[in-house]
């Protein structure tokens, strides 16, 4: 079974939300939601400063707490990718997983649901890559497989100095940021 | 909040009934029934054309959804964006479905300003405005009218006004932002940095940017040709006030003393000329008194600019030898919004003198020479002569002003002088944000027989027009083709996706309406647009259907650099790289530049600096319903340090006041270390004040309404505007 994940060079990145746009436009996310979003981290003091720029998202963990903590089975593990995917159908709204998620990666949607980013499982099975990634124009996103060794993703995390959000929360988040 | 307009029940439905899909009128949901696709249409659609959101007219695909416009995504074939949009392009759906649209041709009722509309047909519109025109020039000659246009939905209404007799076409993306840049290079290469920027950040080693904040200005390609030099680890040296993005993404981060980059640029061309770095084999080809240039700066010592500018000697040597060692393929950025100080012409020259040291006009990774596809125009009887000429710079005051001046049109209309202008028509350009001192742009519009504004939203500038012309969205009509000077040429148009949603009309409709009311039949000979569009196309050997399919067609490439065979020619009047310039001498300017220090901020105030954000292009984005999700105000950006010392926390609020005690709206401060102490810093184009745009898209303080100052560069007449200084009120 594969499982799906991102490098994301925050080098390149310019912070710019094209990601946050497409997300939007592509998957019909509600006014005032999204599945995605933009941080700016700045340390130091002026004017020698660092900014990292990330571009975040549901992690699609490998061991998912909101997958753990749900009553219905509406948040699960799909085999296809490792995605961690939510069926709305199954869905009660509870919001347990919000709780549980250490990276707020999920809202409820108007219509009652608990919602988040996708990985665009829909694209993915049409062979494209997530719109977040297809539209950047910086280039710094990389989507692929994490178990084969020669993807692209594979090769920039074992290559590249980089880090992933909360690893201590035990969650194995699957977005690694390149620095 | 509902648009403060009046319509009368007859008139709605007179307009309802014209217009195409929405004879429903409105739906529930206060959209019109067009906007929720119940037009029966099923499945996806794809359709190619090109984004307007801003004037670098990318190439993308739409994607309609059963009838209903989903999505716009780059056309993979294109060679500005290849195939990626930026964030503006990729929000741009959310144009057509903005609820604050004009929905009908609009007449003033109460005084102007007032924003009190009776609604019209088009008919009535256009008799009105041709009535009006036709009179202003039985009485003050065909010059008394000015058109001031931005980006190519303007083509036609400009070629109606060439008609019309007058040469009083203009818009503010000369004098008040790249204007001055062009005359700098002009003056030193004899050829402007031209739109898309010929600089071929692709291939630099070594890029410089002053003030140039690529990549929260998105201009597509720029960007992505940043951030392919970032990550192949090209030297990026920056130097602002602000550590904007690109200053985090550089090795060499210069935070200079606003105002003072000239001072910098002297004395790195003084590192290169006394340790002997520069180019010296290209400059005894091609350069022209370089001897008195070299002379001039032995005397900027990198010591001499540290206390001017801020930059320890050290760090601009250091930075000096990089680019030295990296050239030709040093790219020093000549930026775009570069009206800043008054003496940005100058500065502009400095920039290219600092090229030209370095050999990378011309070179790869330098300025490449850009070509177009040769495709005819549509054969039109010509333009009447004007005897009197353009109304902007009389007397050429302004003697290096290579387009016309905004302002001087603004000055004309006021004094009379040097001859009445008595009517504007103003298409996509929001003048209230766009030139400084708003009071001096009411004054002039006062002084006019007739204002007429043709927009897609009830902007600030349409606020005070007598005709308002609602014009639909790029995503519902066709243009102009786009015959790019490019590294790669093409040619690319742009055909609607979906139907406008009520009576809006696309510009080539309104410009030969109105011509044909003028009296202009012969110069618009086609019957539409298709016609026009075909004709032009099959001259080249293409068609429409083609296009209409492809969106975008490329031509052959030509060299672009000397090293591939590109002749080396400059239209300056040596035929050389005018390292000192005669012609400048001759009018009473420096023919190399020369330092004079900016006015200080007086104690406690700040010097105002503006800029752009990713997500929105000038004050015309902010009601676009995706957009302003994504951004719906600024914030004032002050030194943390300095904040605290005036008791302020993140997130207050404040009001900005300027040296004439004009006050902003209300706007959040944000407390940064990212910014030197001396200045402050908003993104342009917010707090708008017209009624017609609803309250929640007001949000935030504009810079244009604090910009009561600016500083005329005596080359040009372009208006440098971060010449303003402000205080902080809690509020
Ligand atoms: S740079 Fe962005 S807004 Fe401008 S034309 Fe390209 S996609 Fe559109």
């Amino acid at each position: 079974m594969a499982r799906f994940a991102m490098a994301i060079d925050t080098t390149r990145c310019v912070g710019c939300m094209d990601c946050v746009v497409a997300c939007k436009t592509e998957n019909d996310v509600p006014e005032g939601l999204c599945r995605d979003w933009i941080v700016q981290e700045a340390r130091g003091a002026f004017p020698d400063l660092r900014l990292e720029i990330r571009s975040e998202r549901c992690n699609h963990c490998d061991h998912p707490p909101c997958v753990h903590c749900c009553p219905t089975g509406a948040s699960h593990v799909e085999s296809f990718g490792s995605l961690v995917e939510i069926d709305p159908k199954l869905c009660i709204g509870c919001k347990a997983c919000l709780a549980a998620c250490p990276y707020d990666a999920r809202t409820i949607h108007p219509d009652g649901y608990a919602d988040k980013c996708t990985f665009c499982i829909h694209r993915l099975k049409e062979g494209l890559e997530p719109a977040c990634v297809a539209v950047c124009p910086t280039h710094c996103m990389h989507f692929g497989d994490l178990d084969d060794p020669a993807s692209e993703v594979s090769r920039l995390v074992a290559a590249r100095r980089n880090h992933s959000l909360i690893p201590e929360a035990g969650t194995g988040p699957r977005i690694f940021f390149l620095t | 909040m509902a648009p403060r307009v009046q319509l009368s029940r007859r008139r709605f439905l007179k307009i309802s009934a014209g217009a195409a899909g929405a004879a429903a009128g409105f739906s529930a949901s206060g959209l019109p029934a067009s906007l929720l696709g119940s037009d029966g249409e099923a499945g996806i659609r794809t359709v190619p054309t090109f984004c307007d959101v801003c004037f670098w007219k990318c190439n993308a695909v739409a994607t309609v959804r059963d009838g209903r416009l989903w999505k716009i995504e780059g056309n993979p074939d294109d060679p500005l964006s290849h195939g990626r949009l930026c964030p503006r392009g990729t929000g741009g759906v959310g144009a057509h479905f903005d609820t604050s649209r004009l929905t009908a041709p609009l007449v003033r009722r109460e005084k102007r300003g007032e924003e009190e509309w009776t609604a019209v047909t088009w008919d009535q519109a256009l008799d009105e405005v041709a009535e009006r025109m036709l009179t202003i020039r039985e009485r003050y000659g065909p010059e008394a009218m000015a058109l001031f246009s931005h980006g190519i939905g303007g083509t036609f209404l400009k070629h109606a006004f060439k008609a019309f007799g007058t040469p009083n076409l203009v818009a503010p993306s000369y004098a008040q932002c790249r204007g001055p840049r062009d005359v700098g290079f002009e003056l030193t290469f004899g050829e402007g940095v031209s739109t898309p920027e010929r600089t071929d950040i692709e291939n630099a080693r070594c890029l410089v940017l002053l003030g140039s904040h690529l990549g929260e200005n998105m201009h597509n390609t720029q960007v992505q040709e940043f951030a392919e030099a970032v990550g192949r680890g090209a030297t990026i040296i920056v130097a602002d006030p602000r550590f904007s993005v690109a200053a985090s993404k550089a090795q060499h981060y210069l935070p200079i003393q606003p105002g003072t980059d000239i001072a910098l640029l002297l004395s790195w061309m003084h590192v290169l000329v006394t340790e002997e770095l520069y180019d010296k084999e290209y400059v005894a080809a091609h350069g022209f008194g370089f001897e008195a240039f070299a002379a001039e700066v032995r005397r900027y010592t990198p010591e001499w600019a540290w206390p001017r500018c801020g930059i320890d000697p050290q760090t601009i040597r250091e930075t000096a030898r990089e680019m030295a060692r990296q050239s030709p393929a040093t790219l020093v950025h000549p930026g775009r919004h570069v009206t800043w100080y008054g003496n940005d012409a100058q500065r502009s020259r400095a920039i290219a003198l600092l090229n030209a040291l370095l050999g990378s006009w011309g070179r790869k990774g330098g300025f490449y020479a850009p070509s177009a596809m040769d495709i005819p125009e549509y054969p039109v009887p010509p333009y009447p002569k004007s005897e009197r000429g353009k109304a902007d710079n009389p007397g050429h005051r302004y003697p290096f002003a290579s387009g016309t001046i905004t302002n001087g049109i603004r000055e004309a209309t006021i004094s009379g002088e040097p001859y009445p202008v008595k009517g504007w028509m103003v298409y996509a350009t929001n003048l209230l944000q766009a030139l400084p001192n708003q009071a001096e742009t009411i004054r002039a519009i006062e002084a006019l027989d007739l204002l007429v504004v043709v927009d897609v939203i009830p902007s600030e500038i349409a606020g005070w027009a007598d005709v308002v012309l609602p014009e639909s969205v790029y995503l519902e009509r066709y243009d102009e083709l786009n015959v790019e000077w490019f590294k790669q040429p093409f040619v690319a148009l742009r055909q609607p996706v979906v139907e406008s949603p009520a009576d809006q009309k696309p510009n080539w409709w309104i410009a030969r309406e109105l011509g044909l009311r003028l009296g202009l039949e012969p110069f618009f000979p086609w019957e539409n647009v298709e016609e026009y569009l075909e004709t032009r196309l099959q001259g080249a050997g293409l068609s429409l259907a083609e296009m209409k399919e492809k969106g975008v067609v490329k031509g052959p490439k030509p060299p672009i650099y000397y090293e591939e065979g590109l002749p080396a020619e400059f239209f300056t009047p040596s035929g050389k790289i005018e390292f000192y310039s005669t012609q400048l001498a001759e009018k009473g300017f420096d023919p190399i530049p020369r330092f004079e220090p900016p006015e200080e901020p007086p104690p406690g105030a700040f010097r105002l600096l503006y800029g752009r954000a990713p997500v929105h292009s000038f004050s015309r984005t902010q009601t676009n319903p995706i957009l302003s999700e994504m951004m719906d105000e600024n914030e004032v950006w002050l030194n943390a340090d300095v904040g605290r010392r005036l008791g302020l926390r993140p997130r207050d609020r404040v009001r900005l006041r300027n040296q004439d005690d004009v006050v902003s709206q209300p706007v959040a401060v944000k407390l940064t270390e990212r910014i030197r102490g001396d200045c402050v810093y908003m993104v342009h184009g917010f707090g708008q004040s017209a009624r017609g745009i609803p309250a929640h898209h007001r949000k935030g303080a504009s810079d244009s309404h604090l910009i009561t100052r600016y500083a005329v560069d005596p080359l040009m007449g372009g208006t440098g505007m971060s010449v303003n200084f402000v205080t902080l009120e809690a509020v």
